[in-house]
C-alpha cells in the first residue's frame, strides 16, 4: 500500500521543552491512522507538525515523497479540536466560502447529504448544539474533497448518541477512500476506526501498530471481573493478577480454569462472574502507566 | 493575491459586521450621539464659558455693567456659606454681592482671575482702541466637528480590524484558516477593505447628519475631504494591523489601542489647538496620522484648502499608511 504521509526523526522543541523527540510515521493511503496518548504526551504537536501548522525543529516530512507544499494544503482537510466559526454567519456561508479557497471543492448538496446538515444549514453558527457544530465543521474539512482528513479529537465533549453518530459519518468517509488520521482519548473510538494506532507518551511513539496486533503483542491473558462485594478480601490468587477497583475485583489470568477453580475454592460467588478480553484501554494504561497526567 | 479568496473573506467579514447588531448601533450611535450632544451644548447665544454666584436680588443688577458681560453665567445664591464653598472648590469662578461692592474668588483658579480683571476694568484709564479680524469667524462647534468625526473614525479604524483580529485568533478562526491556501495577505487585505468601506460609510452618514442638524460651513471640496478621510482611515486601519500582528488576548489588544488611541486623541487637536504647548509635544503630534487627518480636514472645510495645499498632510499619511503596513504584514502570525 502507498505511503501518503511519512516522517523521519521528528523533533519539535519550545524553550528548551522537547514536546515531539524523534517520531517516524507512515501513514498509508485509503488507511485510519489513531494518534493515541495521554495529556501532554505530544500527540497534538506531532500533528500540528503533520498538518504544516508548526515547522519541525529537526526531522522531515513528506506528503507523496515530497515536502509539504501548495498541493499538501490543497490535498488537506483539517478538523481541529476546538475552532471557532464566525459570529453571525450560518453554516451555508461558512461552507462557502471556505469552497472559494479551493480549485477543486465537492458540490454542497453532496456535503449536506454526508454530514446530515440539512436541518441547520441556514443557521447562526453561533445557535448549533455541539453534535451540529462538529458535523458542520467536518463538512468544512470536507469542502476540497481531501486525499488526506486530519480529525484531532472530533468527538470529544459530545453525548453518547451524537458520538456514535459521528462515528458512522467517518466509517462512511473510510468507506469512500480516504486517507484519515485520527486523535481521540477514547479508546473505544480508535479501537472502531483505526487500522492502525501509534501511541505516544514523552514525545515519543512507544507502540505502533493495528488495534488486534498490539494487543495480541502484549497480553495473552483474559480479565475476569468480580464485584468487590462478591470477594471482599481479594487477596492474590496463585500466578493470577488482582487488582482491586472502587467497585470491582480484577483477575488478570492466563488460565481461566485454574482461577475459576481457586475462586470456587474459596468458596466465592460467582453468579456474578464476567469474563472480557483485554482492551485498547488497558494496553493504554499498561503502557502509559496509571499515574495523574495533568 | 487570489482575488476569490479575498472577496470571500471580504464578503464574510461585511456580513459579520452588518448582521453585528451592537457592533453597527455602537457604531452609528456613538458619533450621532456626540453630535446630538454638541448641536445641544451649542445651540441659544453661546456656551458660558464661567460661573459667577450673584448674592442678593441678582434681577436688579441685569442690566448694568458687569452684570451684562456675554459668556458669564450669572446665578443668584442665597446662602453665602454654601457659595464660597463651590467657589473654593471650582465650581463657581466668583461670588458677587453687588450691594456690598464686594467678590470673592479663588486666588488657585485662572478663570477666578480673569473675572476679577475683567470686573476691576484692567487698562481702563488707557484703554486700547478695538479692531475687528476681517477673516471668516467661524463657532468653535465648527472648528472642533472635523476633530470629533476623525476621532471617530479613529477608534473605529482601530479596534474595529486591531480587536477582531486578536479575537480570531484567540479563538481558533485564525488557525483554522492558516491550514487553507488563503495567504495572510489575501487576509489582511480583506479585512482592511472590510473595515474602510464600512468606517468610510458610517463618517459621511455621520458627516451628513451632523451637517443637517449643525450646519457648519464647507469652503472646500467634498471630494478632497473624502479623499483626506479615505488615506486617513487606510493608515489608521494600517496601525491597528500591527496591534493585531501578534497579541493573542483582547486584554493586552485592548492596552495596546488604548494606549495609541488616547495620546493621539489628546495630542491631534481634537478639542483644542496645539498653538502654545510645548514644541515637543507638538512635534510628537506630528508623528500622529490623526494630526495630519485634523488638520488637513479643518484646512478643506474651514479654509477652502485645494489638495495642493495639503498634499504635505497627505504624503505624510500616505507614508504613515506604507510604514505602517509594511510592519503589520512583517509582524503578521496566524497563531
Amino acid at each position: 500500500m502507498a505511503v501518503l504521509l511519512e516522517t523521519h526523526g521528528l523533533v519539535k522543541r519550545f524553550r528548551g521543552v522537547t514536546a515531539v523527540d524523534g517520531v517516524d510515521l507512515a501513514i498509508c493511503a485509503g488507511r485510519c491512522f489513531g494518534l493515541l496518548g495521554p495529556n501532554g504526551a505530544g500527540k497534538t504537536t506531532t500533528v500540528e507538525l503533520l498538518e504544516g501548522i508548526q515547522q519541525p525543529t529537526h526531522g522531515w516530512i513528506r506528503y507523496r515523497g515530497e515536502a509539504l507544499g501548495a498541493r499538501f494544503r490543497q490535498d488537506i482537510g483539517i478538523m481541529f479540536q476546538s475552532t471557532a466559526l464566525q459570529d453571525h454567519i450560518t453554516g451555508r456561508e461558512n461552507l462557502q466560502m471556505f469552497s472559494q479557497f479551493y480549485p477543486r471543492t465537492l458540490p454542497l448538496a453532496e456535503l449536506v447529504e454526508t454530514c446530515a446538515l440539512g436541518d441547520f444549514l441556514d443557521r447562526d453558527a453561533r445557535k448549533l448544539s455541539g453534535g451540529q457544530r462538529q458535523r458542520l465543521l467536518l463538512a468544512i474539512a470536507l469542502v476540497n474533497d481531501p486525499e488526506l482528513l486530519f480529525l484531532d479529537e472530533p468527538t470529544t465533549g459530545l453525548d453518547p448518541q451524537a458520538r456514535r453518530n459521528f462515528w458512522a459519518l467517518i466509517q462512511r468517509i473510510k468507506a469512500s477512500g480516504k486517507t484519515v488520521l485520527l486523535t481521540t482519548h477514547y479508546m473505544e473510538e480508535a479501537y472502531l476506526l483505526c487500522d492502525e494506532i501509534a501511541i505516544m507518551d514523552h514525545g515519543r511513539i512507544i507502540a505502533q501498530g493495528s488495534p488486534r496486533q498490539l494487543l495480541a503483542a502484549h497480553f495473552d491473558d483474559v480479565v475476569l471481573q468480580l464485584p468487590l462485594a462478591d470477594f471482599p478480601d481479594p487477596t492474590p490468587l496463585a500466578a493470577h493478577t488482582v487488582i482491586q477497583g472502587q467497585d470491582v475485583v480484577e483477575i488478570f489470568t492466563r488460565d481461566v480454569n485454574a482461577a475459576i477453580q481457586e475462586l470456587l475454592a474459596r468458596k466465592i460467588s460467582l453468579a456474578r462472574l464476567q469474563i472480557r478480553p483485554r482492551t485498547l484501554e488497558d494496553l493504554f494504561l499498561e503502557l502509559t502507566g496509571r499515574e495523574l497526567r495533568s | 493575491m487570489n482575488w476569490r479568496r479575498f472577496w470571500a473573506v471580504l464578503i464574510c467579514r461585511n456580513r459579520e459586521f452588518l448582521r453585528d447588531r451592537s457592533a453597527l448601533t455602537w457604531n452609528l450611535f456613538f458619533p450621532i450621539s456626540l453630535i446630538a450632544g454638541f448641536a445641544f451644548a451649542f445651540s441659544g447665544p453661546g456656551l458660558d464659558l464661567y460661573k459667577v454666584g450673584v448674592l442678593g436680588d441678582a434681577s436688579a443688577w441685569t442690566n448694568s455693567g458687569f452684570f451684562t458681560t456675554r459668556y458669564i453665567q450669572f446665578i443668584p445664591v442665597s446662602n453665602p456659606a454654601q457659595a464660597l464653598t463651590k467657589v473654593e472648590r471650582h465650581q463657581l469662578d466668583m461670588l458677587i454681592d453687588p450691594a456690598g461692592r464686594r467678590y470673592w474668588i479663588n486666588d488657585q483658579a485662572p478663570k477666578g482671575y480673569l473675572l476679577e480683571k475683567v470686573l476691576r476694568g484692567v487698562d481702563a484709564a488707557t484703554p486700547f482702541s478695538k479692531q475687528t479680524v476681517s477673516g471668516r469667524a467661524i463657532r468653535y462647534v465648527d472648528w472642533v466637528m472635523p476633530g470629533v468625526l476623525a476621532m471617530n473614525m479613529m477608534f473605529g479604524c482601530l479596534f474595529g480590524v486591531g480587536y477582531v483580529i486578536v479575537r480570531y485568533r484567540k479563538n481558533g478562526m485564525l488557525k483554522r484558516l492558516k491550514a487553507t491556501p488563503l495567504t495572510p495577505l489575501e487576509f489582511l487585505t480583506a479585512q482592511v477593505v472590510s473595515r474602510l468601506w464600512l468606517m468610510l460609510a458610517t463618517t459621511v452618514l455621520v458627516f451628513v447628519g451632523a451637517d443637517q442638524v449643525i450646519g457648519f460651513p464647507m469652503h472646500g471640496s467634498y471630494l478632497d475631504l473624502f479623499l483626506v478621510c479615505l488615506i486617513g482611515a487606510i493608515s489608521l486601519i494600517s496601525l491597528g494591523l500591527i496591534v493585531a500582528a501578534r497579541a493573542t488576548s483582547e486584554e493586552l489588544a485592548a492596552g495596546l489601542l488604548n494606549l495609541l488611541s488616547w495620546p493621539m486623541t489628546f495630542l491631534s487637536g481634537v478639542w483644542f489647538s496645539l498653538e502654545g504647548v510645548h514644541p515637543f509635544l507638538q512635534r510628537c503630534a506630528q508623528l500622529a496620522p490623526l494630526t495630519h487627518i485634523i488638520d488637513a480636514a479643518r484646512a478643506i472645510i474651514l479654509d477652502g484648502a485645494t489638495l495642493s495645499d495639503v498634499s504635505g498632510h497627505l504624503l505624510a499619511l500616505t507614508v504613515m499608511s506604507l510604514g505602517f503596513m509594511a510592519v503589520g504584514a512583517w509582524l503578521f502570525r496566524w497563531e
